[in-house]
């Protein structure tokens, strides 16, 4: 297929599981806020969903305060922050509409809906009472999208293209997710050396888990309280957990796979080293090594596997 | 003028307030549907374009915003020799236009005839890096379309030839099928001649002018890209033939030969249906500035290593003032006389001419002879006289670059709009397919003026579209005894 056309469609799904992590963490992000916590101010809850976009500078300088009202502000419809709901969602759009030949005419007119519906929300304008309701709006239209995705669409190439854009998205956002929320929790306590013991810290956990809809998982495969060396075993290295970064990497390999052929080694070699790492890794050693070193380091080979996608499928030279 | 005028031709009723024997059956349908439910069906298609996103982009003032094309609930019907005559008649026109085309860019024997003045070799659409080429079928013009009006029962005009990249075909088939959906039961009424193949049909005959020799050709469509005014078309036609739509990014020329760039590496492309101008195809042969071309393609079509649809330089045979020898030209390569008439033509570059146009210039229609979309016109009636002077003073300047004519009474069809139905001017413009064969299917896009007394169509300039209905022969007239089920079985 054309590159530009699986550049598009790599981008528009990328664009709208961004979106939809997003808004999980915003609305996670709420939903603490409603709970009465000592060990966290305001400011420190809600620099979270900024600091997961390694946007502080900009915030600060458009916003100022981290609260509520201005976080729920720039995270969700401002339009001139790049990593808003807002645009990723018109970015996703943009993609798609370029391309709208390649996909089913009921993904299109799913994206289409969205971006109108999106606009319509932007002219309403977004209350406090809103605020839930508008997270789980941008979820479902994101399930929705998906849905009608594996429903409709046909198994070409184009499919691959959309399914890589998903899943390399996702591994990075839980990625930083999980490294942002543990470095809030955890201040100077290394992971795994305190069980949760306080109820604040249950509530902390149980709304991390929450923002992955891992809360059921949590409870059905461990049946015990909550741990936090658990919880990033859960996110990180357990393969039948959805948005686990095992997972995201079990379904990229055997995309790579099919479409390289024999072109494309350095991508199929790069996300094997990544499998690995999560197919063989052991909970106790990463938390020793350090979970935030681990992550980090997940974080940028992730990144170099999606800029050798790019550089291998979607720029695709003479 | 206004559209109550009796000397208009009215697509419904005649002048003794009958309504004619085509819009019988759909007369006695539309008094059992009040205004109420007409609206509602309005808005219901107006939402449906909307989600599928069947939109234009708009120039100029408010750009990049997308809007719909309005569309009417009314149809136009043609009776089946109606359409005849008018299919025969176009088709013939493209046959003589695709000649004049070849001969003009090879021998130029219609110039030694006298027939067309040698001064047509500088205008700009003509393009001499054709000169000598050779097109596969000898084909310049795959994709014609004919703009077509009427005045009269049995008078039919053409006011335009279209032959660069016209566009326009996806309201016909978008059109047929929002109808289809919102009044399942009028189908059911009449027997409506299907119009879901052309993309079928173009593509047959997109395959057939590939060079001798390639073997299953694969045809791609270029378009400008997401920002063009008529981008959902060409994506819709691209989805329809299953090709590949692409931009001018996505090709490059290597070894005599052109490539799209894929997941899987280079790809050969034999067939270019292009809807993009000539100036902006190739930044080396053309407009150097032009960021939506494919740099060395010219010099590949010329040699033979690609087709273009339509061909390079057709833009000198769909000018304006070029259209006034249309008609010399069917007699004068086909030996035939034209089945459809030009509509008189004043060609401002001729003193007489000039004379007279200046002195009338309230009564007539001037245009640009390389103008489109409705822009660069003065009609007359409808202008105010500071306009007339303001034109007045462009057509002194360059008198060459303007043409004027008689202000048609174009025929109007009943239009639904806010305080019920109205008649509003319409126009006709079937699209003729040249490959293989020279057809088209039976239909058309029908634009509607949707201003009262307005006679300019044009979507960008606030025209609406309506579906066109060719009925099968003896369909119609013969609705009024019959239930709908018996029809059903009349038309099986």
């Amino acid at each position: 297929m054309l590159s530009r056309t699986a550049d598009h469609l790599y981008w528009m799904a990328r664009y709208i599981e961004r979106a939809e992590n997003m808004a999980r963490v915003l609305d996670v992000t709420y939903r603490m806020s409603l709970v009465p916590h000592a060990a966290h101010s305001e400011e420190d809850l809600w620099m979270l969903p900024v600091r997961i976009v390694d946007d502080v500078e900009g915030f600060e300088r458009d916003y100022g305060a981290y609260n509520a009202t201005n976080v729920m502000r720039y995270m969700a419809l401002d339009e001139r922050n790049a990593s808003s709901i807002f645009e990723a969602l018109a970015s996703a759009r943009e993609n798609a509409r370029s391309v709208r030949v390649a996909m089913s005419s009921e993904m299109w007119e799913s994206v289409n809906s969205l971006w109108l519906e999106l606009q319509q929300r932007v002219r309403n304008g977004l209350n406090e009472g809103d605020y839930s309701e508008f997270c789980e709006w941008v979820k479902s239209r994101s399930h929705l999208f998906r849905g009608v995705t594996v429903g409709t669409m046909l198994r070409d190439d184009g499919y691959k293209f959309v399914r890589l854009g998903t899943f390399i998205e996702r591994a990075d956002n839980t990625a930083r997710l999980l490294d942002a929320k543990y470095q809030q929790l955890s201040g100077s306590k290394n992971v795994g050396e305190d069980q949760v013991d306080s109820s604040e810290d249950y509530y902390e956990w149980s709304s991390l888990l929450r923002s992955v809809s891992a809360m059921e998982a949590y409870q059905k495969v461990f049946r015990d309280t909550i741990d936090a060396r658990k919880v990033a075993e859960l996110l990180v290295l357990r393969d039948d957990m959805p948005r686990s970064l095992h997972t995201c990497l079990d379904e990229i390999s055997p995309i790579l796979e099919k479409i390289c052929a024999d072109r494309g080694m350095e991508c199929m070699r790069q996300a094997g080293e990544l499998h690995a790492k999560l197919h063989f890794g052991r909970m106790n050693v990463i938390a020793d090594n350090g979970l935030h070193e681990f992550l980090q380091d997940f974080i940028i080979l992730n990144n170099n596997l999606g800029v050798e996608i790019q550089k291998t499928f979607l720029n695709a030279p003479r | 003028m206004t559209t109550h005028n009796k000397s208009i031709f009215d697509e419904m009723t005649a002048p003794d307030g009958k309504v004619r024997p085509l819009y019988n059956a759909f007369d006695q349908w539309l008094a059992n549907v009040s205004h109420g439910q007409l609206t509602q069906k309005s808005r219901e298609a107006e939402l449906l374009f909307r989600r599928v996103g069947i939109t234009f982009n708009v120039y100029g003032e408010d750009a990049g915003a997308e809007r719909l094309i309005p569309f009417d609930v009314i149809p136009r019907i043609l009776a089946a020799a109606e359409w005849q005559r008018l299919s025969d008649g176009a088709i013939q026109r493209v046959r003589a236009l695709n000649m004049f085309l070849h001969d003009l860019y090879h021998g130029q024997e219609i110039i030694k005839a006298g027939i067309v003045p040698a001064s047509i070799l500088t205008n700009n659409g003509y393009r001499p890096e054709m000169q000598g080429v050779d097109v596969p079928g000898n084909i310049y013009a795959h994709i014609a379309g004919i703009d077509i009006v009427r005045t009269g029962e049995n008078q039919f005009y053409v006011l335009e030839d279209n032959l660069r990249t016209p566009s326009g075909v996806s309201y016909m088939l978008e059109d047929r099928k929002m109808m289809m959906r919102l009044f399942p039961d009028l189908f059911r009424r009449y027997s409506v001649a299907p119009v879901e193949h052309y993309p079928q049909v173009l593509l047959n005959n997109l395959r057939a002018v590939a060079h001798p020799g390639v073997q299953d050709p694969t045809v791609v469509l270029m378009t400008p890209g997401a920002y063009n005014s008529a981008y959902f078309e060409h994506a819709f036609l691209a989805q329809q033939m299953g090709i590949e739509l692409v931009e001018g990014q996505d090709l490059f020329v290597r070894d005599n030969a052109v490539f799209m760039r894929t997941t899987e590496g280079p790809k050969r492309v034999d067939v270019i249906y292009r809807r993009i101008d000539d100036d902006f195809i190739d930044p080396l042969a053309f407009r150097a500035d032009s960021m939506l071309g494919v740099p060395g393609l010219v010099s590949v079509y010329r040699n033979g290593g690609v087709t273009l649809a339509n061909a390079i330089g057709t833009g000198v045979a769909d000018d304006k003032a070029t259209y006034t020898y249309v008609p010399e030209m069917v007699r004068f390569y086909l030996g035939e006389e034209p089945i459809l008439s030009n509509v008189p033509t004043y060609k401002l570059e001729l003193e007489d001419d000039r004379k007279y146009v200046l002195e009338h210039l309230a009564e007539l229609v001037v245009k640009e002879v390389q103008g489109s979309g409705g822009y660069g016109m003065l009609v007359g009636p409808s202008s105010s006289k500071e306009q007339i002077e303001e034109f007045r003073k462009r057509i002194k300047a360059n008198p060459g670059n303007y043409i004027a004519q008689p202000t048609l009474a174009l025929s109007t069809c009943p239009t639904l709009v806010e305080k019920g139905i109205a008649p509003r001017h319409v126009d006709l413009r079937p699209f003729v397919l040249s490959g293989k064969t020279v057809t088209l299917v039976p239909g058309a896009l029908c634009r509607v003026a949707l201003t009262e007394g307005s006679l300019v169509v044009n979507s960008s300039q606030g025209g609406g579209t309506k579906d066109t209905w060719v009925l099968n022969e003896f369909q119609y007239g013969m609705q009024s005894g019959l239930n709908s089920d018996s029809q059903q079985q009349v038309q099986a």
